[in-house]
């Protein structure tokens, strides 16, 4: 199977066939019986860090094991949102790495992820809203974050279809906004990632799931799948909503809660929504995809759980709120709601790192936004894995934290609380 | 979305009620510090047992099985349906 660098060259020489002979973007593979890193999860933090094990580490003999299809997991029940607005200087580090990355994305992968910095508007419906809206606009500006506040005639201006009267249950009363931030196709950003790593030789086996460890001496020796066992010398877990079960698998426990967590669509329409709108107040993150369908992220679920569906209760607030505030949209017709499990950490940041057994490493914990981190969580893990040390962008992240207490309480986590 | 059968009130929506955690025999727990030993979770994927508060009914703390694959609950770890 060949590979064909995308260009206007490459377009008009398939052209002229009828663009019929276009390859495959990547390959089934068949387990072999060893690799020198196995990354258990083919989401986008999985194929992130294959891809930069094998571009920037130069290591070959590396597959991603995937225990449903290639994107079939978080990496698509997103809602895409980017950004990097956090409170603390280590997590804003981190994202605005990712942020980074993002932007070059399209040209690194040739392919193109459809990233589109159309800015995040947090909303302030409180007085206490309003203080912690300005400190993370200072926060972020101290610690290099564009980041900007909006009083409520600018905020007008910049969403002309958000109701800002006072006569909803908490009227807006300013917000901020970080311009750079925005949204990604996530599909893409799934093949995108798949293509590169057929390009660099790296195996990505779906229908092969995990159900063991084989570990002596306290250093990992291989996973047992249901393809049969695999030796590998370092193995990276990167499977949220099931990070738990496989660290018990492996005989340690994890810091995490798992969360049902759900979002839903509508019915296509015409531009009206140029940017993304988000409050942590209302539980909500809407925007409006390419297709014209308008995204709605939702709040977690109240208790923990790895159920099939979200509360009830949830998706009706939610409706709710979107009538209230954005009035627009009331006779819209919601075309599709999905659900999808997360693992909230303990503080509300990630954990990137080492684990107790050798050679095992763990990417977790990123409860409800870890897509934005896609890029960043695959550089530093590979980085990690490659060196058995962290990066100084992933060191204040390690599991250790919550045994010597230097935990990351970071309250800008999310869009929701969790 | 959980019909939560509190054994004073009936069947309840989950609005009613506050989560409390899953229920652990005492030597599960790992007790290698004091900040992992609470943080830690089992975050068990299958039958567990749950404290249940019913803040919005009888204001009594409750112990349930429930199936955290399924949401469902019962004595046999969920295998009766909630309805």
């Amino acid at each position: 199977m060949s590979y064909v660098h995308y260009s206007a060259l490459s377009l008009i020489r398939h052209g002229l066939s009828g663009q019929r002979y276009w390859p495959r973007l990547w390959r089934d593979a068949q387990p072999k019986a060893s690799y020198d890193v196995l990354i258990v999860g083919g989401g986008g933090h999985g194929l992130a860090t294959a891809y930069y094990l094998a571009a920037e580490h130069g290591l070959r003999n590396i597959a991603v094991i995937e225990k449903g299809w290639l994107g079939g997991g978080n990496v698509a029940r997103n809602t895409a949102i980017v950004r990097s607005n956090y409170l603390l200087p280590e997590s804003s580090s981190l994202y605005d790495r990712a942020l980074r990355l993002w932007e070059s994305m399209a040209h690194d992968l040739n392919y193109n992820v459809m990233f589109s910095q159309r800015g995040v508007v947090t909303l302030a419906h409180t007085e206490h809203d309003l203080l912690k809206v300005r400190q993370r606009v200072e926060a972020n500006r101290a610690n290099g974050v564009e980041s900007e506040f909006l009083d409520l005639p600018a905020l007008k201006r910049f969403v002309p279809i958000l109701n800002t009267d006072r006569n909803v249950r908490f009227p807006i009363l300013g917000a901020s906004l970080q311009r750079t931030a925005g949204i990604a196709r996530h599909d893409a950003v799934t093949w995108g990632y798949a293509r590169a790593l057929q390009r660099l030789g790296v195996d990505i086996i779906q229908n092969c799931e995990v159900n063991g460890f084989d570990v002596e001496r306290g250093r990992i020796k291989g996973v047992r799948t249901t393809r049969g066992a695999i030796l590998a010398q370092k193995v990276c877990l990167s499977v949220s909503g099931h990070s738990s079960i496989l660290a018990a698998m492996a005989g340690f426990r994890l810091p995490i809660t798992t969360r049902v967590l759900q979002a839903f669509v509508s019915e296509p329409v015409k531009p009206l929504l140029d940017t993304v709108v988000m409050s942590s107040t209302l539980h909500i993150y809407v925007s409006q995809s390419d297709k014209g369908e308008m995204v709605f992220g939702l709040a977690p679920d109240r208790y923990p759980g790895y159920g099939p569906t979200g509360s009830f209760h949830i998706l009706e607030q939610s409706m709710r709120n979107v009538c209230a505030y954005f009035p627009m949209l009331r006779r819209l017709r919601m075309m599709r709601q999905w659900s999808g499990i997360i693992d909230a950490s303990a503080d509300g940041s990630p954990i990137l790192g080492k684990t107790p057994v050798d050679g095992l490493y763990i990417n977790t914990g990123w409860g409800s936004g870890g897509f934005k981190a896609t890029p960043a969580a695959g550089w530093v893990m590979a980085h990690t894995i490659a060196r058995d040390e962290p990066h100084a962008l992933n060191a204040p992240f390690s599991l250790d934290r919550f045994r010597t207490g230097h935990l990351m309480d970071e309250l800008g986590a999310g869009a929701v609380a969790h | 979305m959980l019909l939560i059968p509190c054994v004073h009130c009936g069947e309840r929506d989950e609005v009613e009620f506050r989560y409390g955690g899953e229920v652990e025999p005492a030597g599960n727990v790992p007790s290698e510090g004091a900040t992992s030993g609470s943080l830690l979770k089992a975050n068990t994927a299958g039958v567990v047992e749950e404290r249940w508060f019913h803040l919005h009914g009888c204001q009594e703390w409750i112990t349930l099985r429930r199936n955290t694959l399924t949401d469902l609950f019962g004595p046999s770890g969920g295998r009766d349906p909630q309805s």
